[in-house]
């Protein structure tokens, strides 16, 4: 087990130098990362010259890079273009996003591993062509009209939430947009589980179960459930680099001023140091979750063995 | 083996009536070419009568979800190619003394903030989602299914490499990766958004592919035509190709679905199309400030969008249904 785990780190080191070199070059290369300190105007060359020889962009983007990643395992990050530091920007951020991800992650473990399981043993019945064509239908409509929606008919119309959230973002505050952000991921995993139930209601060892006579209710938590489970895992884990990314537009629509607010602020204005900083923990937190994953496969299926 | 199959619709064909006549006649065209959708094998092989293909085909016609997925997407290709067959009018033809006005007899769904014609421009928006949607589908299933495909049959250093460039696509979040490039774009054409979506659609693609060629690397009849000497393209277009397609196919077209629903998005945050080009992405981002006061500006094109994935997606469950038999 514990070498596995390292051999999984080891593993992680080149995506996550690759990605964020990807997102590096993206930024640099494609955009001017000194525009945006001139405000609307463009900088003047003599400007220009000496503000990139101040942050070190007449170097090759390479040698950038590697000074900026130095940085960043000192803990610095840079700053932002109204000269707050990066990780004061996501002190605040990240833990506002961190609680939408958690709501939206109960909200998809909740209510969809519980329909799953209901339509997947209810294969064909009426329940089940309903909750399927629902799933669709969710699945269809893209976040941003499913959150607008939500917000003109429960925040407007009919007053039950605040059309936008306070900047101390309380879960409470949270549901209707943690529902939103969970929307399209909450019926995927529907749909997962069922077909996972349903493929596996016909196994030996559920059938075993029945026949030594347990209760309804214990075959399907403990045999049914646990052994349908791992392709769900699996697809939250991944699912939570995707919703915290996602969070961009959940949090514009509610006015939530979490990592996809500074993000969006950070594109707006050009600054490669918020932009590069978020993703970088972005994509640390897209690796961490793939590998917390990994491990529990082994605590869902026994059979699972990590040498 | 042609021969269980076809001689049974010659007799039907031969005993039956004028209508029993005519249906056998379509059934037979339809079905010696080895189904339609024999062609995306890219083989040109004559498949036998009852290879997978012309088998999902005949799930396909006789399953109702995805002939009204079909003509849905019909009809939308149709008006995507010529909108002026249903709507008269102009989409860039507005009068601001018109904005935000509701519905009035000739224009059904209304005017935008702008004064335009909803259901016009609602019509014209159709084009934008679906070339968007197909092209980056296209282009995301060649780049993927040759890269993965290769990687897969010959193993070893490249398809380490791959995928470990997989893995680092797969970390970088879909909507940030576009924000962060489509925003220094200026163009307004369709194709650096197709181009993005190209771009980091591909991993998911290539893994599928890379994953169903190692699959079918080892059926014996691979072994046989190595053995015989058979060359590296010949092994791979005419044994592993047509074997291995099937999951790739059935991907790309829920991703299709998925590649609209993402326009609209990128649109929405004001870095996927952009004004002139009519699109509904664009026309719900414009209609979200008005929503307070006139929803209709924004049900309409949102419904439109909701209908095109839904369509797309409920194709891609129709094919997945018909091409992989295990799940039934």
């Amino acid at each position: 087990m514990g070498r596995y785990v390292i051999r999984r780190l080891l593993q992680m080191i080149p995506v996550f130098f690759g990605a964020t070199l990807l997102i590096f070059l993206m930024v640099n290369v494609m955009g001017d990362p000194i525009a945006g300190l001139c405000g609307d105007r463009k900088c003047d060359p003599a400007t220009a010259a000496q503000l990139k020889k101040e942050f070190g962009l007449d170097k090759p983007v390479w040698q950038q890079y590697a000074t900026y990643m130095g940085n960043v395992f000192t803990g610095d990050f840079g700053t932002a273009f109204n000269g707050q530091k990066v990780t004061e920007l996501m002190s605040s951020a990240f833990p506002v996003t961190l609680r939408l991800t958690l709501v939206a992650i109960v909200f998809e473990i909740v209510i969809g591993i519980s329909l799953g399981v209901l339509t997947g043993l209810r294969r064909g019945k009426p329940v089940d062509t309903v909750v399927l064509l629902l799933t669709l239908v969710v699945i269809s409509i893209p976040t941003f009209v499913t959150g607008l929606l939500l917000q003109l008919l429960l925040g407007v119309e009919w007053g039950v939430i605040k059309p936008s959230v306070s900047s101390e973002a309380t879960v409470d505050e949270l549901i209707v947009p943690g529902l939103v952000l969970a929307s399209v991921s909450l019926a995927y995993v529907t749909r997962l589980t069922r077909t996972s139930i349903a493929e596996n209601r016909r196994a030996d060892y559920v059938r075993t179960a029945v026949a030594k006579g347990l209760p309804r209710r214990r075959v399907i938590t403990k045999h049914l459930l646990r052994n349908s489970l791992i392709p769900v895992v699996t697809f939250i884990g991944t699912d939570v680099g995707a919703l915290m990314g996602g969070a961009i537009v959940t949090e514009r629509i509610f006015n939530i001023h979490g990592v996809g607010f500074q993000l969006y602020q950070g594109i707006l204005r050009q600054s490669t140091q918020t932009v590069v900083g978020f993703v970088t923990v972005l994509v640390l937190v897209f690796l961490l979750a793939n590998l917390i994953v990994d491990l529990l496969y082994a605590v869902l299926d026994p059979r699972i063995r990590y040498a | 083996m042609p021969e269980p199959h076809e001689p049974a619709e010659g007799a039907i064909a031969g005993t039956g009536a004028g209508g029993a006549m005519d249906l056998a006649a379509s059934e037979a065209t339809t079905l010696t070419p080895g189904g339609p959708e024999g062609g995306p094998g890219g083989t040109g092989a004559a498949a036998p009568a009852r290879s997978l293909w012309s088998d999902a085909w005949r799930d396909l016609r006789r399953n109702p979800i995805f002939i009204i997925s079909g003509l849905i997407i019909l009809f939308l290709v149709v008006i995507s190619l010529w909108p002026s067959l249903i709507a008269s009018g102009d989409p860039l033809d507005c009068d601001l003394a018109n904005a935000q006005k509701g519905s009035s007899p000739g224009h059904p769904f209304g005017f935008n903030g702008q004064g335009c014609d909803v259901y016009t421009r609602t019509v014209y928006g159709a084009r934008a989602s679906v070339t968007v949607g197909v092209c980056a589908t296209l282009g995301v299933a060649v780049l993927g299914s040759v890269l993965g495909g290769l990687a897969g049959f010959f193993g070893g250093v490249w398809d380490a490499i791959l995928s470990r460039i997989t893995d680092i696509f797969f970390a970088i979040p879909v909507v940030l990766g576009g924000l962060v490039l489509l925003s220094v774009v200026t163009s307004n054409t369709v194709w650096p958004v197709i181009g993005f979506m190209v771009l980091l659609g591909w991993p998911q693609l290539s893994r599928i592919a890379r994953g169903s060629v190692i699959t079918a690397k080892q059926n014996d009849y691979v072994q046989a035509a190595r053995a015989l000497g058979a060359s590296n393209s010949r092994m791979l277009l005419r044994h592993i190709a047509p074997n291995a397609v099937a999951p790739v196919i059935v991907v790309a077209t829920i991703a299709l679905g998925t590649y609209i629903s993402l326009e609209a998005t990128l649109s929405y945050l004001g870095v996927g199309l952009k004004p002139p080009t009519v699109s509904w992405g664009i026309d719900i981002s414009a209609a979200s400030q008005y929503i307070r006061n006139a929803p209709h500006m924004l049900l309409w094109p949102a419904g439109a969008l909701a209908v095109t994935v839904l369509a797309f997606i409920m194709l891609g469950d129709a094919v997945r249904d018909a091409l992989d038999p295990k799940l039934r």
